[in-house]
């Protein structure tokens, strides 16, 4: 045993070499050839062409990024924009007085309280928002329950909507909201709140100039991992929009399945390639941690 | 007086707000799980026909829904395990080891956790079509490998962060070898990072419906066999299946983090 350890030492650097390709290597090799090289290589499909059977082929063209000026595309970018800084606010107003009262509860109620939130995450996303057509929906559980109280003598459409789009997005980004906020929230320090309204502040005061200040780390990396991934959620605004609350996502979805498209998917894609690296440059100008947005 | 009498108004509230924020998180699942004892035989399975467990039967005939559940659980614990070795290995290793490229390995590592889903999925779509890979089993689990690895990683990292390399070297000078050390000194230490990217990769994975609905060639996951169903309605075995699912991860959590809290006691 001495003697093998020994004899490893002796040949440290060969060693060392071989443990860090076993170590580095396989992460390594995923990264480049699953996440770079194929956004490279959408990168340059976005200036190919297809030919009449739809088949990408290696001709350069500019089209694909003239046709990203449709009118129609405008429209639905200004939309997904819209959708996206809605629920973003929604989120972030329904998300912050919530944490704040969580994340400030005496320590046993809080781990109950914190696993109620995330106990509804666990079923499919995509039960979740059939869960919610179905509530909606005009033989739906909000529909029957109007009639029955006679507010309205027939059911109302509230699905296929903008709103209901956006009601489908916040559901499904608000824990991305609450979970930062709430390690924020419970990072404050009481004594400093004590100090705040000892010294005479107001609690609007003390919340502006204090907890407001101390806790917009949360709310910062909270809305760049609500508004970035509601720009991509095509199922929501498919399934609860009904193809009237189009998004750039369901754009792109459409391209690479029934519009077989490619290279023009491909083109927005990269709209949206390049809205998340302006956002995450911006988000780390601002002091933004990116440790913040993994875990 | 009037002091205190504010302080239990303000209580009333707050527990107020978070009841309905609580009611607005479980109203879409409470759906389902009521859904999956309605008598409803109709399309699209929604209004109310009185109560049945005829669902929790069926549901065991219904072979494609198993089956793709089935390939939702391979998949989940095939690229859980696989991201955990190499994502551990490779927080180790990146923390240890100085290379050339290893600052353009960690910000592509943020690539999957920022990006939108959708051009992850369409990006892996046209590789593994360029590449003449077929879709189906494999494509799904390299795809899910790819996206789990940095959540395993962060969590690996924020363990480490507080890690005396020291400890190792102590280990060596006691005699033993590298292996020894690392598996009785290194990986203990880092089991709770371990464990956690290992748990949040297996959520993220049973829950991927963007990226999985790209590559998935005949292989379908339970998510996507639900999105196919989903437009003509979700029949009521499908929410009874959503509802076991349901009860199965809470009972897992909650028996998994009795464990960890135990551990942390000991």
């Amino acid at each position: 045993m001495k003697e093998e350890s020994r004899e490893k030492r002796i040949k440290k650097p060969s060693g060392d070499t071989l443990s860090a390709l076993v170590m580095v290597g396989p992460v390594t090799l995923i990264m480049v050839l699953l996440v770079a090289v194929p956004l490279i290589y959408v990168a340059v499909m976005s200036f190919c062409s297809i030919d009449e059977y739809y088949n990408v082929i290696p001709r350069f063209t500019p089209e694909n990024y003239e046709r990203l000026l449709d009118a129609d595309y405008l429209k639905i970018y200004a939309r997904s924009v819209f959708i996206a800084f809605i629920t973003t606010v929604l989120c972030i107003l329904i998300g912050y007085p919530f944490s704040y009262v969580i994340a400030r509860t005496a320590s046993r109620k809080k781990k109950i309280l914190y696993m109620l939130v995330i106990i509804p995450f666990w079923t499919n996303s995509l039960i979740r928002i059939y869960g919610w057509r179905s509530f909606l929906g005009s033989s739906g559980w909000l529909n029957s329950l109007l009639i029955s109280l006679h507010i309205v003598s027939e059911p109302i459409e509230l699905l296929y909507k903008n709103g209901t789009t956006i009601l489908g997005m916040t559901y499904c980004l608000i824990p991305f909201m609450i979970l930062p906020m709430y390690t924020a929230i419970e990072k404050l320090d009481g004594s400093l709140l004590e100090a705040s309204s000892d010294l005479g502040a107001k609690p609007a005061a003390t919340f502006f100039e204090v907890i407001l200040p101390l806790t917009s780390s949360g709310i910062f990396s909270g809305s760049l991992m609500v508004f970035i991934p509601c720009l991509g959620y095509f199922f929501v605004s498919d399934i609860l929009g009904g193809g009237n609350s189009d998004m750039i996502g369901n754009l792109i979805e459409r391209q690479f399945q029934s519009g077989n498209n490619w290279p023009l998917g491909a083109a927005l894609s990269i709209v949206l390639i390049v809205l998340t690296l302006v956002l995450v440059k911006l988000y780390q100008k601002l002091g933004g941690d990116m440790d913040a947005l993994g875990v | 007086m009037d002091k205190k009498k504010n302080k239990g108004l303000k209580k009333k509230i707050s527990v107020a707000y978070c009841t309905l924020v609580y009611l607005f998180l479980f109203l879409p699942i409470s759906v389902i799980v009521v859904n999956s004892f309605n008598a409803t035989t109709t399309k699209p399975y929604m209004s109310w026909k009185g109560f049945t467990l005829d669902w929790y039967v069926k549901l065991w005939d219904n072979s494609s829904l198993l089956e793709a559940f089935g390939n939702t659980m391979i998949i989940a614990g095939v690229s859980t395990l696989l991201a955990t070795v190499i994502g551990t290995l490779g927080a180790i290793g990146m923390y240890r080891y100085r290379f050339r490229g290893r600052a353009i390995v960690d910000g592509l590592l943020y690539i999957p956790v920022v990006i939108p889903e959708i051009v992850l999925g369409i990006s892996l779509l046209t590789i593994f079509a360029k590449a003449d890979i077929p879709r189906g089993m494999l494509t799904l689990i390299l795809a899910h490998v790819t996206f789990c690895i940095p959540f395993v990683i962060f969590n690996v990292r924020a363990r480490l962060a507080g890690y005396d390399i020291s400890i190792e070297e102590a280990s060596m000078d006691l005699g033993a070898n590298r292996r020894t050390t690392f598996f009785e000194v290194t990986l203990p230490v880092l089991a709770p990072g371990i464990l956690g990217g290992a748990l949040l990769a297996f959520t993220i994975s049973i829950d991927d419906v963007i990226i999985s609905y790209f590559v998935y060639g005949q292989t379908k996951t339970y998510p996507l066999k639900v999105m196919e169903s989903v437009k003509s309605g979700v029949a009521p075995d499908v929410n009874a299946l959503s509802t076991l699912i349901l009860i199965g991860t809470v009972i897992f959590v909650v028996l998994t983090q009795g464990d960890l809290f135990n551990k942390k006691r000991a």
